[in-house]
């Protein structure tokens, strides 16, 4: 098999660095300082997250990343204010955050709609919450339904549409409360490989329409790339940054970049970094007998 | 799978029956009972262990109509027959406790239609609707408490703390056991009767409402809070309507509980309505009458639940697992 050369993840057009240089300059939204999180656990304490630093900054989208049990989900978790750390802290706007709040949109993998809301009525909850008229909430609710094409479906209950809808619902609800920064706990996860692909072309259109800030999770490696800015890869046992990476994959993407060479660099990058060669521990090895006949190969022999 | 088959679907684990099966098996759990009863009570060699005295012949302490084991005819039969005296004549007969179908339905058109007996007793009707009252009042008093209560048991851990341990305890405290007590406290009339129904259905509504609320879950609470909601706010807009079909079914449910401490309820004190009715015709070994009073509160069960599951399908749309029948 010939290795293909690829370039290194670390090299970037000039436009792909003026575009990282000009994101810099923007307002910090998400400030998250030597962020740790224990767990009490039988024998003294487990270490869900440890020293954990980033920032985001205004409109950018950046991926979190990481091998299972690397305690990505905690992080959004304590971000929303659903959990909270154990130690450092995390501003946003420069003020320190605590409990859940509207400021903070979220969207989780299971949908969470209420299913005894219609999509209409779902989507304005966050409006009412806010003190929103009833008239006002409707109508800036139905924009909303608009922007994620569902008008059609706005009188109809969650149980009656598809996981791909639900999801755009979902997103509506959280967009709709006006947060500061939209936290995406793998919401496609549970899509099927074409409605995922649909929906991450979608929340890019979406991205690109309205003054948003994403932190997206998730364990796809294409998907990663594919959206953020950057790639925020964690490494398990404890959960701390492996690396932060920016992507240097050139806006607008589109899926034909999938394989282009810079795309290849950095899926072989986080792919290093998630599943290095050197970790396969003993459980995962198989210990195969064979119980097909000698000579009977599908393969060609080692 | 071979369709030249005949489907045998209700053979095949958890498979939805067609419409046209689905009616008839439901129409057969009613007739299948309904039949046997009519052969024990019609074909006379399945049971009938009596006989019934048609003519007494020269026997002399028989009567027309009497009831007598069939031995004790059959010896009597023999000692005639052996003396050359008149044979007593009879017919095989089912004991007088199991009516047959025909009397019993003529007993429930009969029994709303007799006049009471006594200036003093009440008209079959005027006994079930007393009877209807009690269970309805009793089971609204209970949930006016009982489902705010379990509601907030299964939101706030600290009032399942407080409230649980002890209402455990109670629920096995056999309701019956606070007749005299209640008579006591209450009087003789409804009072205790709708104490006893309201002890007996309270305690194990709070449990299972608060254990409903429970199982609410979790992640819509927190899509809530993400969204801006606030304390009370996630109990009256998450909580309460997402528990709220589940709670209705389990209202159902404890409807019939209500019931079932109707009958006890109503020996408590001077004895009312349906329940009278059934211990005064038993008295008189009417027993016709009393498989016509107990059919009519099967029917008020299930006509009322029938009713309940259909209003429970309009008022919850989107309920997917439904109310079902």
């Amino acid at each position: 098999m010939k290795p293909l050369v690829l370039p290194s993840y670390l090299e970037q057009e000039p436009a792909v660095k003026s575009r990282f240089d000009a994101l810099k300059q923007r307002d910090v939204i998400l400030d998250v300082k030597s962020l740790g999180k224990t767990f009490p656990a039988k024998k003294g304490t487990v270490t869900a997250l440890k020293d954990i630093n980033f920032v985001t900054h205004r409109r950018e989208f950046v991926c979190v990343i990481g091998p299972s049990g690397c305690g990505k989900s905690t992080l959004i978790r304590i971000l929303a204010g659903l959990e909270s750390a154990s130690s450092g802290e995390v501003l946003l706007d420069g003020k320190p955050v605590s409990g859940p709040g509207p400021d903070r949109g979220m969207v989780f993998q299971g949908y969470t709609l209420f299913p005894w809301l219609t999509v209409k009525k779902n989507v304005m909850f966050g409006l009412l919450n806010q003190g929103a008229s009833v008239v006002s909430a409707e109508s800036e609710a139905m924009q909303w339904i608009d922007l994620v094409g569902l008008e059609r479906f706005a009188d109809n209950y969650p149980d009656q549409l598809s996981g791909g809808m639900k999801q755009r619902v979902a997103i509506a609800r959280a967009l709709a409360a006006k947060p500061r920064i939209l936290l995406m706990d793998e919401p496609f996860g549970a899509l099927d490989a074409q409605t995922r692909a649909k929906m991450q072309a979608y929340l890019l259109e979406i991205w690109r329409n309205i003054d948003i800030t994403i932190l997206f999770i998730t364990h796809d490696l294409d998907e990663a790339i594919y959206l953020a800015d950057r790639i925020l890869v964690l490494k398990a046992n404890p959960g701390e940054v492996h690396e932060l990476i920016e992507v240097p994959v050139p806006r607008p993407r589109s899926p034909e970049q999938f394989i282009t060479p810079e795309f290849l660099a950095t899926r072989k990058r986080l792919d290093d970094l998630i599943h290095p060669p050197s970790t396969e521990s003993e459980d995962d090895k198989l210990n195969m007998i064979r119980f097909t006949q000698a000579g009977d190969d599908i393969e060609p022999a080692e | 799978m071979n369709t030249n088959k005949p489907s045998r679907k209700w053979l095949e684990p958890r498979v939805e029956l067609p419409t046209g099966q689905y009616r008839l098996i439901t129409l057969a759990s009613f007739i299948l009972p309904i039949l046997v009863w009519c052969l024990v009570s019609y074909v006379p060699f399945i049971w009938h262990p009596n006989v019934q005295v048609t003519s007494p012949g020269d026997v002399a302490y028989f009567k027309e109509g009497m009831l007598l084991k069939r031995e004790v005819f059959a010896n009597e039969l023999e000692k005639m027959t052996a003396t050359s005296k008149t044979p007593p004549e009879g017919i095989p007969a089912n004991p007088i406790y199991l009516p047959a179908p025909d009397e019993v339905v003529r007993a429930l058109y009969t029994s709303f239609t007799t006049e009471p007996q006594r200036r003093s007793e009440q008209w079959l009707h005027e006994s079930l609707w007393h009877s209807i009252t009690v269970v309805f009042t009793a089971f609204f008093l209970s949930s006016l408490i009982g489902v705010p209560l379990g509601i907030i048991c299964g939101t706030y851990a600290a009032a399942s703390r407080l409230t649980e341990p002890f209402v455990e305890f109670f629920r096995y405290l056999p309701a019956p056991a606070f007749g005299a007590l209640a008579v006591a406290i209450l009087g003789i009339h409804d009072g205790p009767k709708i104490a006893i129904i309201f002890i007996g259905t309270f305690f194990q509504q709070v449990l299972i409402i608060s254990n409903t609320t429970r199982k609410l879950d979790l992640s819509l609470l927190e899509a809530a809070l993400t969204l801006g909601a606030k304390r009370l706010q996630l109990l009256f807009k998450v909580v309460i309507p997402g528990v709220l079909p589940e709670l209705y079914r389990d209202q159902r449910i404890l409807l019939g509980w209500a019931w079932t401490y109707l009958i006890v309820a109503e020996l408590i004190g001077t004895s009312s309505g349906i329940t009278w009715f059934i211990t005064q015709q038993a008295r008189y070994k009417n027993f016709d009458n009393v498989f016509a009073a107990i059919f009519i509160i099967g029917l008020i069960g299930l006509l009322s639940d029938i009713i309940l599951a259909r209003l429970g399908k309009r008022l919850f749309p989107w309920d997917k697992s439904g109310n079902k029948a």
